[in-house]
């Protein structure tokens, strides 16, 4: 088992990584078994609510010619816009709603209120991304193919203008999630056909046009005289939520503790070791409730890549159960407060403009091998998410 | 459609500097079960206000303010709940943006209703005669044994519940004008698409020379037996004919009933074992073609390990086993299958299934017709028919 090469799991062994791969889908059984009335109630009302909010946002801005309506019909356009695109809009498109078995609430249907189509995003996020978490070379996840985030990457000159490049992105967030899925780097190296590029061109130019169509032209129309205003509310509004994902974003996979991997370590790779990845690859942070709704459940990244399409609502409940695992089997479970995560990702960045280290392997807590959890520790295990418990 | 559609666009490009592409609105219409267009004025508007509402639809705001405003998914307000029998009720809809009156009598609609945060979805007969100047329709429904949705809609449903619509669909229709001479043989809850023939043809005042058996339990079980009674009371042409359960009608009973069934067109709906006597009567007496038949889709779906899976967009069938996912099967069977992860976790590879069932090779779970399900985790449940 190649994972098993990977430090933070040295200490399992085959039985235990397999037992933990029942644990881990018997969370998710157990929750499958639950799902009804009550979560379809969180998703409908988020969903209402957040139209509400647009509504109330564009008919405030008619009058953004008055500051006060200007700055309130930004505020509202913003946080409408950024709970669309984190809670709603990216855990539909999961599937995590799928289930409802409603057209209108189906990652088959959704399109969401950015550049990005969501046929693109589907494919670089739900697929590649979670599927190859943190693998080298295969999830383009890892800096975006313009960041070096990892010392395992190696360094090029281009590597020095890297705070910039990082400002850009998150200034231009949503264009760069827009155009992530043309994959820049294998157009740059022709590995990819060039009729599929102009094809997803197409596709993200048809997006675009109507998502800057509405903002830029529609609704600054429609404001008559204050149409001024209400473009640079709406750019405001646009821009806000840009940062705002962003950070939320880079705090999933960068901070210190969430690994990468390599190839090779994907050899004979199945369900359990995937989990374990998953485990590894991902970074929590803490926070409220009202902090998680807005950044889309990805406080809770390490329970959203072990169960991507597990209704965000119950991410809490799920994470309880995970840490409860973590603890018993002495796996590193990375979290803190968002402060500094972020804090963390930026340091990373910044050091990493400059060369060095790129051969080394660096792990979390290097030197300092968790001890092996004891057959006694785990037979007084009996938790909830005990298979047996659980899926009887 | 595609003249509304091309009106619309070239209006639009008057209209609008960013004028052009429906395509995402376009996408949506396919993939909702939605009826779609309303009159092209009304299109108009709609397309206009797009510009406003993208990426979502006008109709995903307005449903909001009144759950009917809506044409992406069609739903309609029960407003009256009419019980039949014990076990029997009608629901009198009154539909939304999107209907259109202009079903046949005979056809039957899929009702959608949300049970437990989950639409399901079944299809009744219609029962009331098409009626656009009363804007509202009926179904009947009988409580199936086990039928968990069934029993819902006929025990627990309160008038004012919003429910989804399908297209009413199905071939087994009264045409009109209506043949000269016609036979109805009907059990139990067969008279269902009957009833809705039979009121047509009471409201357009041209009953023609009917006769109807009708197999039926107990009186106080029956649905429409009154009703039956009273047409037969009042109509000299229509002749009711009626037998018990207890003892079934066969084929040889309906010969002394209606000698000259031969020289009629004969509409049969009711238990599966009557419908195979009457195919087989009807053939042998080489006058196939004028028997109409309604199967219940209930007894076409029987749930097993593996089966026929249809292919419907790329007209390619394949036989599987039950341990065959629906993505391999498809991939064997050279139709072009989305796929992702291979691991049930992406939602890369959902398509819709149009009709039969799937089991979720996970954990068993059967997944029935009308919902997108993961291709590459469930397998065939007894034939079935997805849309690629």
């Amino acid at each position: 088992m190649a994972i098993g090469n990977v430090k933070e799991f040295a200490h399992l062994t085959d039985e235990q990584v397999e037992d933990l791969g029942r644990r881990f889908d018997a969370i998710r059984s157990s929750i499958e078994a639950d799902l009804g009335s009550r979560d379809a109630r969180y998703i409908r009302n988020l969903i209402r609510v957040q139209r509400r909010l647009v509504v109330a946002a564009r008919v405030t801005l008619f009058a953004s010619a008055f500051p006060p309506a200007w700055v309130a019909g930004t505020g509202l356009l913003a946080v409408a816009k950024i709970l669309e695109n984190m809670e709603i809009g990216h855990n539909v498109m999961h599937g995590q709603w799928d289930w409802m078995n409603d057209p209108e609430i189906h990652s088959g249907t959704w399109e969401w209120d950015t550049t990005c189509p969501a046929e693109g995003w589907k494919h670089s996020h739900n697929y590649v991304h979670h599927t190859f978490t943190n693998v080298l070379g295969k999830d383009n996840d890892v800096g975006y193919g313009i960041l070096r985030v990892r010392p395992e990457q190696p360094w090029h000159p281009f590597n020095l203008g890297q705070p910039v490049y990082n400002a850009l992105l998150a200034l231009l967030f949503e264009w760069g999630v827009a155009l992530h899925d043309l994959d820049i780097e294998a157009i740059r190296k022709r590995r990819k056909d060039p009729a599929e590029t102009r094809r997803q061109l197409k596709v993200i130019w048809r997006k675009v046009r109507r998502q800057v169509g509405k903002d830029y032209l529609v609704f600054p129309l429609l404001s008559g005289p204050a149409f001024a205003s209400t473009v640079t509310a709406n750019a405001t509004a646009n821009l806000i939520r840009n940062l705002w994902s962003y950070m939320i974003i880079f705090c999933g996979h960068f901070p210190d503790g969430a690994e990468v991997f390599l190839e090779e370590e994907l050899e004979g790779e199945q369900r359990p070791q995937w989990y374990l990845r998953q485990l590894l690859g991902a970074a929590n942070f803490e926070g409220g409730r009202l902090l998680h709704v807005m950044s889309g459940s990805l406080g809770y990244q390490i329970e959203h890549h072990l169960f991507p399409d597990l209704p965000s609502n119950r991410y809490p409940e799920i994470a309880a159960q995970v840490r409860e695992l973590c603890r018993t089997y002495r796996l590193p479970y990375t979290i803190g407060p968002l402060h500094r995560q972020y804090g963390q990702t930026l340091r990373t960045l910044l050091k990493l403009s400059l060369p060095g280290s790129s051969s080394q392997r660096r792990r979390r807590g290097e030197g300092r091998r968790a001890p092996r959890a004891t057959i006694e520790e785990l037979r007084r295990y009996d938790g909830p998410m005990a298979p047996q418990a659980a899926v009887s | 459609m595609s003249a509304r559609t091309h009106l619309a666009t070239v209006a639009l490009g008057a209209l609008t500097a960013a004028a052009g592409a429906t395509a995402i609105e376009a996408r949506r219409r396919v993939a909702s079960r939605g009826i779609g267009a309303l009159r092209p004025d009304t299109d108009l508007v709609r397309q206009v206000v797009a510009r406003m509402t993208t990426p979502l639809l006008p109709d995903d705001y307005l449903h909001l303010l009144n759950p009917l405003w809506t044409a992406r998914e069609v739903r309609g307000r029960v407003v009256r709940v009419v019980p039949e029998t014990e076990d029997a009720a009608t629901l009198v809809i009154r539909p939304g943006w999107g209907w259109s009156f202009d079903y046949q009598p005979g056809q039957y609609v899929g009702i959608g209703v949300s049970v437990e945060g989950r639409w399901l979805w079944r299809s009744y007969s219609i029962t009331s005669a098409p009626r656009p100047d009363q804007r509202h329709f009926a179904v009947t429904v009988k409580a199936m044994p086990e039928g968990r949705l069934s029993g819902h809609l006929v025990r627990g449903l309160a008038p004012g519940t919003v429910v989804r619509l399908a297209v009413p669909q199905g071939g087994f229709v009264l045409p009109d004008p209506p043949p000269p001479r016609l036979l109805f043989w009907t059990g139990g809850s067969g008279v269902t698409p009957v009833m809705a023939m039979l009121r047509t043809l009471v409201r357009r005042g041209t009953m023609p020379d009917v006769v109807h058996v009708h197999a039926a339990p107990e009186r106080s079980e029956s649905l429409f037996a009154d009703e039956l009674r009273a047409l037969a009371d009042q109509h000299a042409n229509y002749r009711l004919v009626e037998a018990s359960r207890d003892r079934p009608v066969r084929v040889g009973d309906l010969e002394r009933a209606c000698p000259d069934w031969r020289l009629r067109e004969a509409w049969v709906c009711g238990p599966e074992r009557m419908l195979d006597d009457a195919e087989d009567h009807w053939r042998r007496a080489g006058l196939g073609d004028r028997l109409h038949l309604e199967r219940f889709s209930a007894s076409r779906t029987a749930e097993a390990e593996g089966g026929r899976i249809t292919f419907a967009a790329s007209d390619r069938v394949v036989e599987a086993d039950g341990a065959t996912s629906l993505l391999e099967a498809g991939e064997g069977a050279g139709v072009a299958m989305p796929f992702g992860c291979r691991m049930g976790i992406c939602h890369t590879c959902v398509v819709p299934l149009a009709s039969g069932a799937v089991q979720d090779l996970r954990n068993g779970d059967i997944y029935r017709d009308r919902q997108g399900i993961q291709t590459c985790v469930t397998a065939a449940a007894g034939d079935c028919t997805i849309d690629i």
